[in-house]
C-alpha cells in the first residue's frame, strides 16, 4: 500500500519542480499560428482610407449569411474609400460566423482579413453583432481618419489599384 | 401556313414566321445566340458583332433555279467564307445556321476580348454586377484571359450625370447604341446621341435639362452593361440581395406592371424598403417599359409624414388613440344619423376590395345612397362596360394595331396623362394605323396623326356629334377633315378610341363617351367596332383605379356591376352643397382631400367627419377621426385598368406604424354596424366581391395570378435580351368581358357655356406637384411649375412678355404662373399647366403680378 502512495508522491514532486504545461489564460495568452483565422478586421490604406468598397461580395460568399453590407457613394467632400463606393453599414454576426475565411477570399481589395483575435464571447445576442466601428482597424500613424475631404478629382478610379492608392 | 419558314439551327428544325431574324428563331428553340446591341423591340443595327454565326443557304442552279443536291439527296449548302450577324439576317427557306463551331467560338472570343479591352472590369462595385449581360456572356463565351495590356485601357469619366435621374459611366459603355436607339426609335425623345468616333466615342445628352424624357429610366434596363444607372438606386444594393415583389403602377390608368426590388435596411431601422422599381413584362399592357413617374414616384410610401396611429378629436385637437377606441367612436356616432344625412366619398386610388367594402358600408351599413368619387372628372364607366376595348388573349406576339387600323384620341394629352398609352398610340401610327387626334389644342401625338383636329373650346360634344354623323354616311372624298377622319375611322379594320377630360366638364364627358360608343357601333358596311380584339373604348381615367371605382359602384346611380340604383343618391357636388347647407351631417371620406382640392369649403355644417388617409391632408386636419391607412406598397389588392384588366399587386414593405389596409378598416367598421364578421384577407373580400359584381364572376386571386409565355423573353436566368425588366411570374390579370348594347346609346343634351373672349383651359403635366410626386426628391427639379401658355397674338393683345409672372383666376382662387408665349396655344385659348384640376374651360382672367398686387 505504501508503495503506490510513494509513487504518486514522487510523480507529484517531479512535476512540481518542472515548468508548468498550462497557460494562465487570460493573464497569459498563447500565441496563434500565422494563418490562424480569428475575428475579422477591416483594413485601411496607409493614408487612412478604408480598403472596403462596399461591394457585398463577402456577404454573398458567406455560407452562414453572417455579413450585412449597405453601400453608399463617396464624394470628394466625404471620402471613405478611394473608389466610388464605400460601406456605410458593415456588420458581422459573430455567432453565425464559422470562420471559414470565404469573405477574405471573395474580397477584391483585401479589405477584410481574419486576424488573430479569438476572444469572442457575449452576454447577449445583440452584442455578437460587430459593427463597422468595431471591425475597422485604427488609422495608421501617417493617415487621416475617414471621412476625408480630398482634392476633387484625385480619386477617379472605380476600384483602387491593388497597391496603396495615391 | 404559307408565311412560315423552316430553317435548321445546329441540326434542329424550327418553323418561324417570314421576316423573323435568325437570333429570334434560335431563341425560340432555346439556342441563345449572344447579343449586345440587338433588342427585339428595336430595329437591328449589327453594331457589336457579338451574334456572329455561320449561315448557309441552299445552292441553286443558275440556269434552272433547281436546288443542287448532294449525292445522298440532301440539298447543298453554301456557308460562305465569313461569319454573319444573326441579328440582321432574316430567315429564308432552307437556311442552315451553325452556332457552335470552332469558327463561331473563335469569333465570339475575339469580340469579347475586344469589348473588354476598354472595359474597366469594376464589377465588384457596378450596379449591374450580378445581372449583367456582359458579365454573363464573358463567362459563357470569353477566353478567360487577354492579350491586351491592362495599363492601355482607356481611362474615362466615371461619374457623368446625364440629368438628375440617370448617371453615365463612360468607361463601362460598350457603345451598343441601345440607349440612343431607344430614345430615338421607341419613345421619340432623341435626347441622347453618339459624340466623336472610334475609341473616343461617347454618349452625350443634348437636352436642357439633361436627358429630358419621361422614359429615361428604361435605358438603364436595356443597357447591357452598368454604364447607365439611376440616381435612385446607384450603389444602393447588389441585385442578388433584392427580393422581387410584383406590383402595379399607383398612378396611371393603364395598370403598368412593375416589380419592386426590396430589401431589409439597417438605415431604415430594420424595415424592408423599396430599393428600386423595375418594369415587369406584360405585352398587352406596358410591354417592358415604364415611365419615370412609375419608376421613381414611390417614396411617398415611406415618407416620414405618413400617419401612424388613429387620431381622435378631443378638446379640439387630434389625439392618438387605439384602433378600438377610434372604430368604436365612429361606429357609435354613425348609428345616430339617418341614412339621408350621411354620405361617403372616395378617392380613386384605392383597390377594388376597398371600394367594394366602402360602398357596402355606406349602402348597407348606413342605408345611404350618397356615394360618389370625391373628384369625378371623367364619366362613361357604364358606356365602357358595353363598348370597352377587347384585348387579345395571346401574349406571344399579340395582334397589334397597324396598317388598316385606326386610333382616335379625344380630349386628352396621352403623353402627359398616361405615357404608356401614348407609346401605344404612337407605335400603332408608326406601324401604319390611321391616328386621329381631337382636342382643343395641339398635343404631342399630333406629330404622328393623319388627322389632327382642333375644335374651339366648348364645342367638343358638337364636334364629335359631327364626326359621328359623318361616319354614318358614305363619302368618297372630302376636304372637311372631320368628314375625312370619320370615313377613315369607320372604314378601319380595327378601331380603338381613347377619350379623356381635357377642357371638358364631367357632363360633357358623359355625352362624349356615349357619342363615341355610338361611333363604335356604326357599321356602315363593315362589322362595327365592338366586341372584337383591339376594338373599343378606353377611358383615360385620371387615376390608377377609377375604373375599379365605377365597377364597384362608387357612384350615386350604380351598384356594383353597373346595376342601377332605385333611388339614386347625391353626387359629389350635391354632397358638398349638402355639407354647406346642413343637409348632410356626417361624411365618410376615403383617400380623398376635397378641402385641399378646393371642392369643399371647410367642414360646413358637418357633425361628423371621418377621414381614412395616408397623410394628414387639409381635410384630415379638420376631421373628428382620422384613420391611418396602408399605402399600396404595404398590402395586397387588385386594381382594374382602363382596359378593364383586373390585376393583382402584392405586399412589399413593412407596414408603417399601426396603419391598416383600407378594406380592413371598413370591414371592422362594418362589423360594428352589424354587417357581419370582418374577412381576414383581401382575397376573401375579392371572393365576396366576385359573387356580387357580375363582370368579375369567375375571377379569384388564383386566376388573376396566372401567367403565360410571352415574347420576347426578358428577365429570365439567361438575361438574353439584357433588359433587367422582370419576367412576369405573378399574374397577367384578367380582362372582364363587355356586354355589347342592343341599341345605340341615348345621348343627353348638355348645356355647355361657351366662354366669350380669351378662354382658359387646364392641361395635364405628368409631374404635376401633388401628394405623391412631391415626396420624390429626385424629381424636385422636374416637377412642372405653374405655367401659362399664350399664343403670341393674345400675349400681344394683353401686352404681356414671355417669362413674366402672371396671376390667373383658377377655380375660385388665384394661381401664380409664369407666362410662356408659344404657338402650342391656339389663338384665343390660354393653357395652364401644373395646377390642380379645373373642369372644363373658363373665361381667362390674367393679370400681371405687379398690377394684381397694387389693385
Ligand atoms: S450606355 Fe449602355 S446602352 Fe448606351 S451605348 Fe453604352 S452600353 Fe449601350
Ligand atoms: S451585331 Fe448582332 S447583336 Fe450586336
Amino acid at each position: 500500500m505504501i508503495g503506490p502512495l510513494l509513487k504518486g508522491m514522487y510523480t507529484t514532486l517531479k512535476y512540481a519542480l518542472k515548468p508548468p504545461v498550462t497557460i494562465q489564460y487570460p493573464e497569459v495568452k498563447r500565441p496563434v499560428r500565422y494563418r490562424f483565422k480569428g475575428r475579422h478586421e477591416l483594413k485601411r490604406y496607409d493614408n487612412g482610407l478604408e480598403k472596403c468598397i462596399g461591394c457585398s461580395l463577402c456577404a454573398a460568399a458567406c455560407p452562414a449569411d453572417a455579413i450585412f453590407v449597405e453601400a453608399a457613394e463617396n464624394t470628394d467632400e466625404e471620402r471613405y474609400s478611394p473608389g466610388e463606393r464605400y460601406a456605410k453599414t458593415y456588420e458581422i454576426n459573430m455567432l453565425r460566423c464559422i470562420f471559414c475565411g470565404f469573405c477574405e477570399d471573395a474580397c477584391p481589395t483585401q479589405a477584410i482579413v481574419l486576424e488573430h483575435n479569438y476572444e469572442l464571447s457575449f452576454y447577449d445576442r445583440a452584442s455578437a453583432i460587430y459593427t463597422k466601428d468595431m471591425l475597422i482597424v485604427d488609422v495608421p500613424i501617417n493617415g487621416r481618419p475617414t471621412p476625408q475631404k480630398v482634392e476633387p478629382g484625385s480619386f477617379d478610379r472605380a476600384i483602387p489599384v491593388m497597391e496603396d492608392p495615391k | 401556313m404559307s408565311d412560315l419558314v423552316t430553317i435548321t439551327i445546329d441540326g434542329v428544325e424550327v418553323n418561324v414566321p417570314k421576316g423573323t431574324l435568325v437570333v429570334d428563331a434560335a431563341k425560340r428553340i432555346g439556342n441563345d445566340i449572344p447579343v449586345f446591341c440587338y433588342h427585339p423591340k428595336m430595329t437591328p443595327v449589327g453594331m457589336c458583332r457579338m451574334c456572329l454565326v455561320e449561315i448557309g443557304l441552299p445552292v441553286r442552279d443558275r440556269a434552272t433555279g433547281e436546288l443542287l443536291r448532294n449525292p445522298d439527296g440532301t440539298p447543298q449548302i453554301n456557308f460562305g467564307r465569313n461569319l454573319q450577324t444573326a441579328c440582321t439576317v432574316q430567315v429564308s427557306p432552307g437556311m442552315v445556321v451553325r452556332t457552335n463551331t470552332p469558327f463561331v467560338r473563335e469569333g465570339r472570343e475575339a469580340i469579347i476580348e475586344f469589348i473588354l479591352s476598354s472595359h474597366p472590369l469594376d464589377c465588384p462595385i457596378c450596379d449591374k454586377g450580378g445581372e449583367c449581360p456582359l458579365q454573363n456572356l464573358t463567362m459563357a463565351h470569353g477566353k478567360g484571359d487577354t492579350r491586351m495590356e491592362f495599363t492601355d485601357k482607356m481611362k474615362l469619366a466615371k461619374h457623368v450625370p446625364l440629368g438628375e435621374l440617370i448617371y453615365l459611366d463612360r468607361e463601362r459603355c460598350i457603345q451598343c447604341g441601345r440607349c440612343v436607339r431607344f430614345q430615338d426609335e421607341v419613345v421619340d425623345d432623341p435626347v441622347l446621341q453618339f459624340h466623336n468616333r472610334g475609341r473616343s466615342l461617347e454618349i452625350v445628352t443634348m437636352s436642357d435639362p439633361g436627358f429630358d424624357s419621361y422614359w429615361s429610366g428604361n435605358t438603364t434596363d436595356i443597357c447591357p452593361v452598368g454604364a447607365l444607372t439611376t440616381a435612385d438606386f446607384r450603389f444602393g444594393a447588389r441585385p442578388w440581395e433584392l427580393t422581387p415583389v410584383a406590383t402595379l403602377s399607383p398612378h396611371g390608368p393603364a395598370g403598368s406592371n412593375m416589380t419592386f426590388s426590396t430589401r431589409i435596411e439597417a438605415a431604415a431601422g430594420g424595415r424592408t424598403v423599396i430599393k428600386r422599381i423595375m418594369p415587369r413584362q406584360h405585352e398587352l399592357v406596358n410591354e417592358i417599359w415604364i415611365s419615370d413617374r412609375d419608376r421613381f414616384v414611390h417614396h411617398f410610401a415611406d415618407a416620414p409624414e405618413r400617419l401612424t396611429q388613429p387620431l381622435l378629436r378631443k378638446n379640439g385637437s387630434l389625439i392618438p388613440v387605439s384602433w378600438d377606441e377610434a372604430l368604436e367612436f365612429v361606429a357609435q356616432k354613425l348609428k345616430g344619423f339617418d341614412g339621408t344625412a350621411v354620405a361617403g366619398l372616395s378617392g380613386d386610388r384605392m383597390s377594388n376590395e376597398d371600394f367594394f367594402l366602402f360602398q357596402k358600408l355606406i349602402r348597407q351599413g348606413l342605408k345611404s345612397n350618397h356615394i360618389d368619387l370625391a373628384n369625378g372628372r371623367l364619366a362613361g364607366g357604364d358606356v365602357v362596360a358595353q363598348v370597352g376595348v377587347v384585348n387579345d388573349t395571346t401574349y406571344d406576339l399579340p395582334q397589334r394595331l397597324g396598317v388598316g387600323d385606326a386610333v382616335l384620341v379625344v380630349a386628352c394629352d396621352l403623353h402627359e396623362e398616361e405615357p404608356v398609352w401614348w407609346l401605344r398610340a404612337r407605335q400603332a401610327a408608326k406601324r401604319g394605323a390611321t391616328l386621329v387626334t381631337l382636342n382643343a389644342r395641339p398635343t404631342r401625338l399630333d406629330r404622328e396623326a393623319a388627322f389632327a383636329i382642333h375644335y374651339a373650346p366648348g364645342t367638343a360634344v358638337e364636334t364629335i356629334r359631327r364626326l359621328l354623323n359623318a361616319a354614318k354616311v358614305e363619302v368618297e372624298q372630302s376636304d372637311d377633315p372631320i368628314v375625312a377622319a370619320a370615313q377613315a375611322l369607320v372604314k378601319a379594320n380595327n378601331l380603338t378610341i381613347f377619350y379623356g377630360a381635357e377642357g371638358i366638364t364631367y357632363e360633357e364627358s358623359d355625352a362624349i363617351a356615349r357619342l363615341l360608343g355610338n361611333l363604335l357601333l356604326v357599321k356602315n358596311g363593315g362589322s362595327g367596332h365592338v366586341g372584337r380584339v383591339n376594338n373599343g373604348l378606353i377611358p383615360v381615367w385620371p387615376h390608377n383605379n377609377t375604373q375599379g371605382a365605377w365597377d364597384m359602384g362608387i357612384h350615386p346611380a350604380f351598384e356594383p356591376g353597373y346595376k342601377p340604383v332605385k333611388t339614386p343618391g347625391r353626387n359629389a357636388t350635391a354632397v358638398y352643397a349638402g355639407v354647406a347647407n346642413g343637409e348632410i351631417r356626417a361624411l365618410y371620406l376615403m383617400g380623398a382631400d376635397p378641402v385641399g382640392d378646393g371642392l369643399m369649403d371647410g367642414r360646413g355644417q358637418l357633425k361628423l367627419l371621418v377621414v381614412q388617409e395616408l397623410f394628414l391632408t387639409q381635410t384630415a386636419a379638420l376631421a373628428d377621426v382620422v384613420l391611418p391607412a396602408q399605402s399600396w406598397a404595404e398590402r395586397e389588392g387588385t386594381f382594374t385598368s382602363g382596359e378593364r384588366r383586373v390585376q393583382r399587386y402584392y405586399p412589399a414593405i413593412t407596414p408603417v406604424g399601426e396603419c391598416r389596409p383600407d378594406w380592413q378598416i371598413l370591414a371592422q367598421m362594418g362589423e360594428r354596424l352589424g354587417l357581419g364578421k370582418a374577412p381576414f384577407a383581401a382575397s376573401l373580400v375579392f371572393r365576396d366581391l366576385a359573387k356580387v359584381v357580375k363582370p368579375y364572376k369567375g375571377m379569384d386571386y388564383r386566376s388573376l395570378a396566372q401567367v403565360a409565355k410571352q415574347w420576347p423573353d426578358v428577365g429570365g436566368e439567361d438575361l438574353y435580351y439584357g433588359g433587367t425588366a422582370y419576367e412576369n411570374r405573378s399574374g397577367l390579370g384578367q380582362q372582364w368581358p363587355i356586354t355589347p348594347p342592343k341599341e345605340p346609346f341615348a345621348v343627353p343634351d348638355v348645356e355647355v357655356p361657351v366662354p366669350q373672349g380669351l378662354t382658359l383651359m387646364r392641361i395635364a403635366a405628368l409631374y404635376t406637384p401633388g401628394t405623391l410626386n412631391r415626396h420624390t426628391k429626385l424629381l424636385a427639379a422636374r416637377l412642372a411649375q405653374p405655367t401659362l401658355l399664350l399664343h403670341p397674338q393674345d400675349a400681344y393683345a394683353l401686352a404681356l412678355q414671355d417669362g413674366e409672372p402672371v396671376t390667373v383666376a383658377v377655380n375660385s382662387g388665384n394661381v401664380q404662373a409664369t407666362l410662356r408665349i408659344s404657338e402650342d396655344a391656339p389663338v384665343g385659348l390660354a393653357l395652364i399647366r401644373a395646377i390642380p384640376y379645373q373642369p372644363g374651360t373658363a373665361v381667362a382672367h390674367i393679370t400681371r403680378v405687379a398690377e394684381f398686387a397694387s389693385s
